[in-house]
């Protein structure tokens, strides 16, 4: 736009007269529009999707052949415990991003103008949960395979992966929102990643993923078994190797019912609220 | 004809600040409008309560007839906002941002991409369009900035200091994308800390100090109350002060204005021709001048005029 540059006349006049404006794109428009945004990010910095590539494909090869032998024997025999394990560590794990990047757009000043767009006012949430999903769905899909690589052998076939990964993808989506509070509660994206692990951290560790309920003290065992992500990782194991149990999924399903309840009317009010 | 922004006895504090004290404003439908003062004087905030942002402690504003609160949804249809920060997703490319918004807005796929490509081409960025905004220059930025406020033209346009931080050149294309919005029908609401940019492109403003208004009219109205030019002497030397504003005193009559450089004297000038006897008097008199120059007054000119005391509040702060 050198001055020279801007249209003159007839022109200017076709670029900048005030027409009526559309009607404001619907909620779920502007949510897929705000999903599509997502998934471009992925595409322009595909460094986003380092932390779902790697890291999955590191917990997976490292604990196996670590504790593998320890733990059950041969490594074989432990990635059939461990895979949907660590499949629920991982993508619980990166459902903090859903925090950090929120923070970061808040901080860049655009969601100031997304809030003053006439859309149903939570659509970015909702949009960057959708893009969030993918990231999710990437994972498990490459941790699934990184698995069948080194002998992981799920005897639920097709059906009982799918059924796993959805009851996987629908916790951490629940969970996803206590970490948009985090976002917009503290300064920086630093900080957001910081404050979630402090809940990460036992939330995942202090669960059955790596070692069966049974081989812990009776007071740790008493707080493992509470975890929901003990329900998730055997719900998932279930699922996986065709013997799925009703009793931890109708549980993982009441927790991210509890977790979606409670966090989400949170984070709207805090949306809503002015900064 | 009817106002499209009025608002009366606005108040709003964060904590212990009170960032709006009763501002009223009222703003003349097809107007460019600024809203000139310092940092801290309330500016944003009156300009992200009137795009629906933040809600006011007390008082109402409204946009073209539609209260902020009640009607946010209305407002919001009809307005659109460039703030002080670069609104735009920088990761993305220029035409996939400007795509973005044209979909929230509600127009299709086909027709949001034309107008992306037909905005980037207006605003000389067609060869940056498909690199991501993030390499974009500061000036680059801006207008992208501006672009994705215009991608359906508002009824208002809020623009929170513009031109800041922007090189002249990019300020001067700022300034004149501005009057032909203006001249298109849209009402802009600016903010500025520049008397000049306020002087070059606003109809009216209002000087805004403290969170309330503290003068308001045409720029030739402001400045009459300040002298439409001033004299500014700068010393080489501060103990010949005394000495030049009295000579200054003696050649205009009256007019000095308080300034707080002991190096500087400011005075009001009728009439340009008048700096001449000035300056004869104060080089008979061996006064050593640094600098001579006759202008528009300056932001704190005003600011000393209007309040007694500088713009910049650490300077009050500084004095004892």
């Amino acid at each position: 736009m050198s001055s020279d540059a801007l249209p003159t006349g007839a022109r200017t006049h076709e670029l900048l007269a005030i027409r009526t404006r559309p009607r404001p794109a619907s909620a779920l428009s502007a949510v897929a529009t705000l999903a599509w945004r997502a998934l471009l990010k992925i595409k322009h910095v595909p460094f986003q999707l380092f932390d779902v590539t790697v890291t999955p494909i590191m917990f997976t090869l490292l604990f196996t052949y670590i504790f593998g032998g320890a733990l059950a024997g041969t490594p074989r025999q432990y990635i059939q415990y461990l895979l949907p394990g660590v499949l629920v560590q991982t993508i619980v794990f990166i459902t903090v991003y859903t925090g950090v990047g929120l923070n970061t757009d808040i901080h860049k000043g655009l969601y100031d103008r997304f809030r003053s767009l006439p859309m149903w006012q939570p659509s970015p949430l909702f949009g960057a949960l959708a893009g969030d999903v993918f990231r999710y769905s990437f994972a498990s899909a490459l941790i699934i395979l990184i698995g069948m690589m080194i002998g992981f052998r799920p005897g639920g076939g097709l059906v009982g992966m799918l059924l796993a990964l959805a009851l996987v993808l629908t916790f951490c989506f629940a969970l996803s929102w206590l970490w948009i509070i985090v976002g917009m509660l503290v300064r920086t994206p630093e900080s957001v990643m910081t404050t979630s692990f402090i809940f990460l951290m036992p939330l995942t560790f202090a669960s059955n993923i790596f070692v069966e309920l049974g081989t812990m003290p009776p007071w740790l065992q008493a707080v493992v078994a509470r975890n929901p992500v003990t329900y998730l990782a055997n719900a998932s194991r279930g699922l996986m190797h065709g013997t799925p149990a009703g009793a931890d999924i109708g549980w993982v399903l009441v927790a991210s019912a509890v977790i979606l309840l409670v966090a989400s009317p949170i984070a709207m009010r805090l949306y809503r609220r002015e900064r | 004809m009817s106002n499209a922004i009025e608002t009366s006895g606005l108040a709003k504090s964060f904590g212990a600040t009170r960032a709006l004290d009763g501002m009223d404003l009222r703003i003349r439908q097809g107007s460019v409008y600024g809203l000139l003062g310092p940092n801290g004087a309330g500016k944003t905030t009156t300009i992200r309560i009137l795009a629906t942002l933040l809600r006011p402690d007390a008082g109402t504003a409204t946009v073209l007839g539609h209260d902020v609160v009640r009607e946010a949804r209305t407002v919001r249809q009809k307005v659109s906002l460039t703030g002080q920060y670069a609104s735009v997703d920088e990761d993305l490319t220029g035409h996939e941002n400007l795509v973005l918004v044209g979909r929230l807005l509600g127009l299709p796929w086909a027709a949001a991409r034309q107008r992306a490509a037909e905005l980037l081409e207006a605003f000389g960025l067609a060869e940056a369009a498909g690199r991501q905004v993030q390499t974009y220059s500061g000036g680059m930025r801006r207008r992208i900035d501006v672009a994705a406020s215009l991608v359906t033209i508002p009824e208002i346009l809020f623009l929170d200091e513009p031109t800041t931080g922007l090189d002249p050149r990019s300020r001067s294309q700022v300034w004149e994308l501005v009057r032909r919005i203006a001249a298109e029908g849209t009402t802009v609401l600016l903010t500025t800390q520049y008397l000049d940019e306020a002087d070059r492109l606003a109809e009216r403003l209002a000087v805004i100090d403290h969170g309330r208004v503290i003068a308001e009219g045409t720029s030739r109205e402001l400045k009459a109350s300040v002298g439409a030019n001033a004299l500014h002497v700068r010393l080489a030397n501060a103990e010949q002060r005394a000495l030049a504003q009295e000579i200054v005193t003696r050649v205009l009559g009256d007019g000095v204005l308080p300034v707080t450089d002991p190096l500087e004297v400011t005075a009001r000038l009728e009439n340009p021709a008048q700096a001449a006897a000035v300056l004869t008097a104060l080089t008979e008199s061996s006064v050593d001048v640094d600098q001579f120059a006759v202008g528009n007054p300056s932001l704190d000119e005003v600011f000393l005029a209007l309040t007694g005391r500088p713009a910049d509040p650490a300077a009050t702060e500084a004095k004892p």
